[in-house]
């Protein structure tokens, strides 16, 4: 009959010197109940050298192929693309380096455990735990040594100085948290409302399309259309600020759809005969929205698939935003331009706290 | 071992070891610890595996450090990668392809960098569930798995920060995000995103900061929890799979020199070979593609790292709520699924362990690990959070499913909103009756062994089914089953007429002692186990006889469609006759 409790196999004091240690020093012994068969190595002297054989062999081919990694690092060309199969046009050099290298390291450790598995010992060995909570005796020393500490300087006596410690530790950090304050240097009269509620877009200023920066007129526009679109002066922006913090609250899309299909706008005649201008940031998180489905007049965000009805004031109809996408009204200048009769009503992009107040 | 003057290596290993030990008395811990065992078993690699893709996270980051520009400042590509030639890019854009391009060997190093960081992450997941599931956060080891949960948070924000750095089309989107993130907490979170990123976004700070974050500030945090994460498990000894003669008082294993040792630094060249040879071969984050970072533009099928993907589908499924108090704008469509759900999530997670020892009154130490049957609701639990995690995750890839599988993506989002809901719980209760379903039929192979799928006939006619024995490793295992029991019920007064006056802390105590443990099935006594599993042996032994002839070394041959051995009697009574 076997044991039957976990308990049983307790049985550390059987030691036997199966390792060619001193188990007793080590403080282990080969567990009793645990069975164990001898491997091929242990009997057969002939597969214990083939074993030994196979170590040597994978560290020594470890050797070659670190070799061969720094004859590929000098001998081809960074810029050689070459076809291999299933991993298509490759860099020669990348795939070249991580295949000598890779293999060179992992030789090494497939050579250090096929040593241990074939021919260090394989007898499981017991130590025995301790309770992790200490002696009492030393127990009794901490308890001590700290109530002589707290005697010694008069923690418990000296309230005023307790309180007055305490005080200050929890004080000293704060200067450490207002320094942070100034992460944003904030220039002299602005503050995150008015930053983020106001754009590039003023009255008149023309509409530049993405990519050439040229002037749009609504002819350029087919109806079903959809281009992306900018400020004139973006790019002088940019250079003066030297960010894209303005193409990223300015950037707008232009759709010209059949005016008969506008259901609503979010002002009247802010469209331009079937022209509407609405912010390409999304309300949700701020990616730029971008597929646009011209049947159905629906602006899709590629990040969390809010979906925007942009011929009916730009409303959510789908999707985690919250808001309609902000519309900006536009009409044509003396010389046919498109441009913006005034900035965006409300801020574009993501919500924030203080957006709606007054 | 044999005298030193036939081994030089020995024996300079020996003088430096006396060296070493005159000067840092190293030898009285080497004395104790060479020897320390360490329990085998293949689920205690995966920790290894984040040891080990961190070491190489390290030495590959080192080298990106000394190409990489951590700059936002605006300049005119003019390297070898052709498609890009002078276009407009910052110098964090234009030096991270200057590492896929011109540096030799440095997309190789990129490659590893973040493959191992892919690795890093999914081993420490996949550690933190065998962890949970056995047990092996209960007490003493409460601190080290609050570490652990740490060190899960920080590898989220180590890979999060890293790949916003090359500041390429698909990171800045994952910035932009953030920032829509930051915006949604009530009350300092316009702020909060302004001084994140030194203003509007997006600014030119984001990148140096977040590179200070990622190559001191976490990897630093990492690095120290790492250490006390591994001194812990040294003091405490490593836990151990139940097993013949492996106690709650012991451990069995290897010993560190040299088996353990060459086993697991062998493993770390494993791991290592193998991300480089991942690096080689399989291209991973090919910014070069995606073009520079720029706030208008984004690309269809924009997913982040695996490990982010959770927190994006959490964003895709929320519904559009929003609303205005008092004149104030509280996002709940960002807030819950990227604040609240990941704040609930990690705060359960510290807090799991202690949570259960309270609810099952549980103070022992425990060094044998449990089998995840034998405590059915935690099982439960980490499923149910598994499938939420799980829906979340494939919620962050809806718009990859409806492409690839021409789905309607409106129909595939409203259907995981759906499954997020209604999952977790169902997962709940499959898991905890499929736990209790094995430990009956643990009971059952306890109290009568193995059902051997063979029926015989008795010399008197009755008809049994052969039941064998467990064998001594099977019979270890499950009888290292250990039963708690349901708490005492509160009373509200004393039989003096006093007031319990903590009774509903008490009673919630005990509601949640009876959720977690009133369905356990209880495991026989040694004394019924010893009687089943001899009774079985019983069962087992008058099959004897036809054993017998099972060991004859002939070939059996076909009579009216029967195998027989020559010679095989043809029934039951037969043998037994034949054997008087």
């Amino acid at each position: 009959m076997n044991k039957i409790t976990p308990s049983a196999g307790d049985n550390d004091e059987l030691g036997h010197d199966e390792h060619g240690l001193a188990p007793a020093k080590l403080g282990y012994s080969p567990v009793a109940e645990i069975p164990h068969r001898l491997r091929v190595t242990d009997t057969d002297p002939k597969a214990a050298r083939r074993a030994e054989r196979q170590v040597a062999s994978m560290f020594t081919l470890s050797m070659v192929f670190v070799m061969l990694s720094v004859v590929a690092y000098v001998m081809i060309d960074k810029a050689t693309i070459v076809y291999i199969p299933v991993l298509g046009e490759v860099g020669a050099s990348n795939v070249a380096l991580g295949l000598t290298f890779g293999i060179a390291v992992f030789l090494i450790g497939a050579g250090a455990i096929q040593w241990a598995k074939k021919l260090m010992p394989d007898v499981e060995v017991v130590q025995q735990r301790h309770d992790m909570v200490s002696d009492k005796e030393e127990d009794n020393l901490a308890a001590a040594d700290y109530e002589r500490g707290k005697e010694e300087s008069g923690f418990a006596r000296y309230k005023i100085i307790r309180r007055s410690l305490l005080g200050a530790m929890a004080l000293f950090p704060i200067p450490i948290i207002v320094v942070l304050r100034d992460l944003w240097i904030t220039p002299p009269g602005e503050n995150p409302r008015e930053l983020l509620s106001n754009t590039l877009w003023t009255k008149g200023k023309r509409i530049v399309s993405d990519g050439t920066y040229l002037p749009v007129r609504p002819e350029d526009l087919p109806v079903g259309g959809l281009v992306s679109a900018l400020p004139e002066g973006i790019l002088e922006a940019q250079e003066e600020d030297h960010n894209l913090n303005a193409r990223g609250k300015a950037a707008i899309v232009l759709v010209r759809m059949d005016p008969d299909q506008i259901r609503s706008q979010q002002g009247e005649g802010w469209d331009y005969n079937g022209i509407l201008a609405y912010s390409k940031i999304c309300t949700h998180v701020g990616c730029p929205t971008a597929l646009y489905e011209q049947r159905t007049h629906h602006l899709l965000c590629p990040c969390h698939q809010s979906t925007f009805d942009l011929a009916d004031s730009g409303a959510v109809i789908f999707g985690p935003a919250a808001r309609n996408m902000p519309q900006l009204p536009i009409t044509v200048d003396e010389e046919g331009y498109l441009i913006a009769t005034q900035d965006f009503a409300e801020p574009v992009g993501p919500s924030f706290w203080e957006r709606d107040r007054a | 071992m044999s005298t030193t003057a036939d081994h030089p290596v020995e024996q300079v290993g020996g003088a430096t070891a006396k060296y070493v030990d005159q000067r840092l008395g190293s030898n009285k811990f080497l004395g104790r610890n060479l020897g320390k065992v360490f329990p085998d078993h293949w689920s205690f690699m995966l920790g290894e595996i984040a040891l080990y893709s961190f070491i190489v996270v390290l030495l590959t980051g080192t080298f990106l450090t000394l190409f990489f520009n951590p700059s936002m400042v605006e300049v005119i590509y003019n390297g070898s990668y052709v498609p890009l030639k002078g276009v407009q890019m910052s110098e964090a854009y234009a030096s991270s392809l200057n590492i896929s391009f011109e540096v030799r060997g440095g997309l190789l190093i990129r490659q590893m960098h973040h493959w191992s960081a892919l690795i890093f992450v999914a081993a420490i997941t996949v550690h933190m569930f065998r962890i949970f599931f056995t047990g092996a956060f209960r007490k003493p080891r409460e601190f080290n798995w609050i570490v652990g949960v740490g060190l899960t948070a920080l590898a989220l924000g180590a890979g999060f920060t890293g790949y916003s750095l090359p500041d390429d089309l698909l990171s800045g989107t994952g910035l932009q995000i953030i920032r829509g993130i930051l915006q949604s907490i009530p009350l300092v979170g316009t702020w909060a995103a302004f001084l994140v990123f030194g203003g509007e976004f997006p600014g030119t700070d984001i990148i140096p900061r977040l590179y200070v974050a990622h190559i001191l500030l976490i990897p630093g945090i990492i690095l120290a929890l790492i250490t006390v994460h591994l001194m812990m498990v040294w003091t405490q000894k490593h836990t151990q799979f139940p097993g013949p003669g492996r106690t709650n008082n012991n451990v069995v294993g290897y010993p560190l020199l040299p088996v353990y040792m060459a086993k697991a630094g062998g493993f770390f060249f494993i791991v290592f070979g193998i991300i480089a040879l991942t690096g080689g071969l399989v291209t991973i984050n090919p910014i070069w593609i995606f073009g520079p970072y720029t706030p208008d533009q984004v690309s269809a099928g924009t997913q982040p790292d695996w490990y982010i993907g959770w927190l994006d589908g959490a964003m895709r499924l929320m519904p559009n709520w929003e609303s205005v108090i008092a004149g104030f704008t509280i996002s709940w469509n960002v807030l819950i699924p990227t604040v609240v759900i990941p704040g609930i999530l990690f705060t359960g997670l510290a807090l799991y362990p202690f949570l259960e020892a309270w609810a099952t009154g549980d103070k022992r130490e425990h060094h044998l690990l449990e089998r995840p049957r034998n405590a059915p609701v935690r099982t439960g639990i980490g499923v149910t959070a598994i499938v939420f995690y799980g829906i979340l995750w494939i919620g962050g890839g809806n718009d990859i499913i409806a492409t690839t599988f021409d789905l309607s993506i409106n129909a595939i989002s409203r259907t995981l909103q759906i499954m997020l809901i209604a999952g977790p719980p169902i997962a709940f209760v499959i898991t905890k009756r499929l736990c209790l379903g094995l430990q009956r039929k643990d009971r059952e192979k306890l109290l009568h062994g193995y059902e051997s799928g063979r029926v015989l006939r008795l010399p008197h006619g009755e008809f049994i089914e052969v039941h064998q024995p467990l064998n001594y490793k099977e019979l270890a295992v499950i009888s290292s089953k250990e039963d708690l029991h349901v708490l005492p019920a509160p009373v509200k007064t004393d039989a003096q007429g006093v007031r319990n006056p903590h009774y509903r802390v008490d009673q919630l105590r005990y509601k949640l002692s009876s959720f977690f443990l009133r369905d356990n099935v209880e495991r026989p006594t040694d004394a019924e186990i010893a009687a089943g599993q001899a009774h079985a042996s019983h069962s087992a032994a008058l099959e004897a006889p036809l054993n017998e002839y099972e060991e004859l070394d002939q070939d059996p041959v076909g009579h009216g469609g029967v195998l027989h051995h020559p010679g095989m009697p043809t029934t039951n009574q037969e043998q037994v006759d034949q054997r008087q």
